[in-house]
């Protein structure tokens, strides 16, 4: 049995180490928010904070975690930076087939985080991992200089 | 606001046929289809399933309980284009009921309940779900309104003529009086619809028009919405699965022995065509997939490559093909001028939506159930029942949010293959194709090979022959679409081509490429075609020594004047004309595509290694009446991303009949660092509303190559924009 913290709580699942964690999350404990896009971390969709850092699921061993807190879409709103973020998102309308989002809020969560008031140079670095087919990226932008200026004030 | 976009646990709706429904179900309004097709495709009548939540339930779209609560039927699937929204802004208005509690629910399948009035069939694609359905949910808000309205006149025994309706309640207007919506829900459903309901003058909209917040959004930032992929019906079982490489190759032998015991592979379903490893989880079926020695018996079309795709659409496009449009006498005006000729080349291209394609099934003796995002709802329940061999009735479709559809989810080949390894396996099953698995096994976009020849006379075109050749999707798709040798949509935007021409003729060649299914992509046949037409119009200005923009406009302004103020818009706002740096262009292109009319203006910069950097894309859009502003913009604004990312990266290549590309480290997408500044300025407009989401794809690419012609003076001719021959180690 591997012990995870997720979202505050811990959960004891029986897989095997070598397992990524999107699975773990999606098909084991049931928190489908965090989306499957590559499986070979080219596009952020499933992109999760481990102890506040975003990390793409697809691509964790569940076996290297440890005692590290996971943080899902699911409960990244409880943060206030991530509630700012979603706020921002839905203010400016930003989602279109939203497939990517979790992904995107996500990054968008960790990057104000640690750097509250990103130039465009520091939203290009920390998003550019992460695809959106439906070429949300605009609004992704101003969306971010959005929850950043909610978070000065 | 309550909104509830898909329900919440994998339950199937109520259902219970139209006749049950009341009087007004069958009435009217599914009648009067637009589109010359419609009355042939419908109907093809399914089981009539309709959901049931109220005791007013008028027609196919509107259901009001006695709390008032309204629900909106949508009979297109939510791709992110943002139809719900604007579907249920349409009914609302004229229901007059308050938006901010209304919800909406995925429709059932039915083609003849939720068919498309321009396709007759229930499909969502060709941007045409506003304009489609515009009267007719008019209608059936209005048709609503009028028994609401005359149910409480018929209380307060008055005439309905003095009373009105707004924000879910009919108002007496002279005693003040008020009922609300739920308190008439009984009453109204004994009312008959009106012969003939009365529209809105649009003067008096009180949502078309406004930037409303979309319906579907709050639940996509956190993590709540579902997607097909999401589906846990109980007891389910994920499975993935590998078809042969090679395009219709078959299964030789398959050596499960590893695989078998890997932890959580419970099941290993072999096909005549495909395997599938059914596990714990997603997990297991990959790793277990991993572990197979599957040899494959490639079949006929394993010499297949792309060096051989482009010599036989080459070949084929040089006989002549059907003629799709003529004007004056195009062969007797090229004979007479100096003829100038290109031809230009698209490649395939995979849809690669973000959610990979997958489907849930529960295969049973008595019934099927599917949990899938579709863009073919019916067709989705047909399939089903073709597989299985069960009646319609006892197929229940859950249809999901999707992932992205751009055309995708308009073929039914995942759901096929999915339901044939859901008969193998006991309880349901959710089959989800690796990425890997979901790029090398689409229906591509075609490759299209365009020749056009024209002449020109005092600075204007006087003739014009443009030959398409490709694909016909249609001849298979919507067999009504190709008639004559002519596919309607890979012709769509050249017949109707905006410019003044006094002699010009268009011709299709349908030449169907070997081995590689093609299907609708964003943007569809006017992708090739405005590509195609916008590029030569450079080159034709260029010979006629004219700015690209004016030598448009002379040929806009009598024939096409909502497309020539567009343009006028875009020249202005872009600063067309102004001084650009060293290497740096500006790229115009236009289009009457989707009944929208847009000018699109791209600036460059290509160094001298070859590599484009998108500075900034204007355009200005005539979209008739737009319904919700706001997404229209966002169409537009993604549209153009998805077009830059085809004209910059995208191709699918063919090597010993199978794809080379694999997953997004070498089909490549843009991403946000790639991304130029991006400014959609809309028009007003009284016309009835134009599509918009696949627009912005068919603009941004010939903006670009016109763009990259400004700036180099290398006029491409084919795409992705090769970047070889921009660094000049390559000719064109």
């Amino acid at each position: 049995m591997t012990k995870l913290q997720i979202n505050g709580q811990v959960r004891e699942v029986d897989v095997p180490d070598d397992m990524p964690l999107l699975w773990v999350l999606r098909d084991v404990v049931g928190l489908t928010g965090t989306k499957f896009g590559c499986g070979i971390a080219q596009c952020g969709a499933c992109t999760v904070h481990l102890d506040g850092k975003a990390v793409r699921s697809c691509f964790l061993p569940v076996g290297e975690i440890g005692n590290r807190a996971i943080t899902t879409i699911e409960a990244v709103g409880e943060t206030s930076v991530g509630a700012e973020v979603q706020k921002a998102w839905l203010d400016l309308e930003v989602v279109q087939c939203g497939y990517c989002q979790s992904g995107q809020i996500m990054s968008a969560a960790a990057l104000l985080a640690t750097t509250p008031h990103p130039d465009d140079s520091d939203i290009d670095a920390a998003m550019a991992g992460n695809i959106c087919r439906c070429g949300t990226y605009v609004r992704i932008r101003a969306a971010i200089k959005k929850a950043a200026g909610a978070q000065q004030a | 606001m309550t909104v509830h976009v898909a329900p919440k646990s994998p339950k199937p709706l109520s259902r219970r046929t139209i006749l049950q429904t009341g009087a007004a179900a069958g009435g009217g309004l599914l009648l009067g289809f637009q589109s010359p097709f419609a009355a042939a495709a419908i109907p093809n009548a399914t089981d009539g399933a309709m959901p049931e939540t109220g005791p007013f339930a008028p027609d196919a779209f509107i259901r009001i309980d006695r709390a008032g609560r309204v629900s909106l039927i949508m009979p297109q699937a939510e791709m992110g284009q943002g139809v719900y929204t604007a579907h249920a802004m349409i009914i609302a208005e004229e229901l007059d009921a308050a938006f901010d509690t209304v919800s909406v629910q995925a429709s059932p399948p039915s083609d003849a309940l939720y068919g498309n009035p321009i396709f007759g069939i229930q499909a969502t694609g060709n941007s045409n779900s506003v304009r489609a359905f515009w009267t007719k949910l008019r209608q059936a808000g209005a048709s609503a309104r009028a028994m609401l309205v005359e149910a409480a006149a018929t209380q307060w025994k008055v005439d309905p003529a003095s009373c009105t309706a707004s924000n879910s309640e009919v108002i007496h207007t002279a005693s003040g009086r008020k009922l609300a919506y739920g308190a008439l829900a009984d009453a109204a459903a004994k009312v008959s619809p009106p012969a003939k309901p009365v529209l809105k003058n649009p003067k008096d909209f009180k949502l078309i028009g406004k930037p409303l917040k979309r319906l579907d959004t709050p639940d996509k930032v956190n993590g709540n919405a579902l997607y097909g992929i999401d589906m846990m019906p109980a007891g389910v079982k994920f499975a993935t699965i590998a078809a042969c490489p090679v395009f219709g190759g078959k299964v030789a032998h398959v050596d499960d022995s590893a695989a078998k015991v890997i932890p959580g592979v419970r099941q290993i379903v072999v096909l005549d065509d495909l395997v599938a490893v059914v596990g714990d989880h997603m997990w297991a079926a990959k790793t277990g997939l991993s572990a197979l020695t599957i040899t494959w018996d490639e079949g006929p079309n394993a010499h297949v490559d792309s060096a051989t795709v482009w010599k036989d659409i080459k070949a084929a496009s040089e006989q002549e093909g059907a003629v799709a449009k003529t004007v004056g006498d195009a062969k007797k005006a090229l004979q007479d001028g100096d003829a100038i000729e290109a031809h230009y080349e698209l490649p395939f291209l995979a849809h690669a939506p973000m959610e990979p394609i997958n489907c849930t099934v529960h295969v049973r003796p008595d019934g099927c159930d599917v949990w899938v995002g579709t863009q073919v709802q019916a067709r989705t329940q047909a399939i089903a029942a073709k597989v299985t061999g069960l009646p319609l009735a006892k197929i229940t479709l859950h249809n999901q949010l999707l992932g992205g559809g751009f055309g995708r989810r308009l073929e039914v080949d995942g759901i096929e293959k999915a339901l044939r390894v859901g008969q193998k396996v006991d309880g349901p099953v959710k089959v989800v194709y690796t990425r890997e698995e979901d790029i090398q096994h689409d229906a591509y976009r075609p490759v299209y090979y365009d020749r056009i020849t024209a002449t020109l006379k005092d600075g204007r075109i006087d003739g014009w022959n443009h030959r398409i050749t490709g694909s016909s999707i249609m001849a298979r798709w919507f067999p009504l679409g190709f008639s004559h040798g002519v596919d309607i949509d890979g012709v769509d935007s050249a017949i109707d081509e905006p410019y003044d021409i006094p002699n010009m003729r268009v011709e299709f060649v349908r030449h169907e490429p070997p081995a590689v299914s093609t299907g609708f992509w964003r943007g569809v046949g006017p992708n090739n075609n405005v590509f195609a037409i916008e590029s030569f119009i450079d080159e034709l200005a260029k010979k006629a020594g004219r700015d690209p923009v004016d030598f448009r406009l002379a040929m806009l302004a009598k024939k096409t004047p909502r497309l020539a103020a567009a343009l006028k818009l875009a020249a202005q706002k872009s600063g067309w004309g102004s001084p650009l740096p060293p290497r740096t262009g500006r790229g115009v292109a236009v289009q009457v595509s989707f009944a929208s009319f847009i000018a699109t203006i791209a600036e460059v910069e290509v160094d001298r290694e070859g590599h484009v950097r998108v500075h900034r894309i204007t355009s200005a859009v005539d979209t008739g009446i737009a319904v919700n502003p706001d997404s229209i913009v966002a169409q537009l604004q993604g549209g153009l991303i998805f077009g830059t990312t085809a004209a910059l990266y995208g191709e699918i290549t063919i090597d010993k009949g199978r794809v080379q590309q694999s997953n997004f480290n070498n089909y490549r997408m843009l991403r946000i660092d790639e991304t130029p500044a991006i400014d959609v300025h809309l028009i007003e407009s009284g016309e009835a509303p134009g599509g918009i989401g696949e627009t912005g794809t068919t603009a941004a690419p010939p903006a670009l190559r016109n763009a990259i012609y400004a700036a180099t003076g290398i006029p491409l001719r084919r795409l992705p924009f090769d970047r070889e021959v921009l660094a000049g180690r390559k000719r064109v």
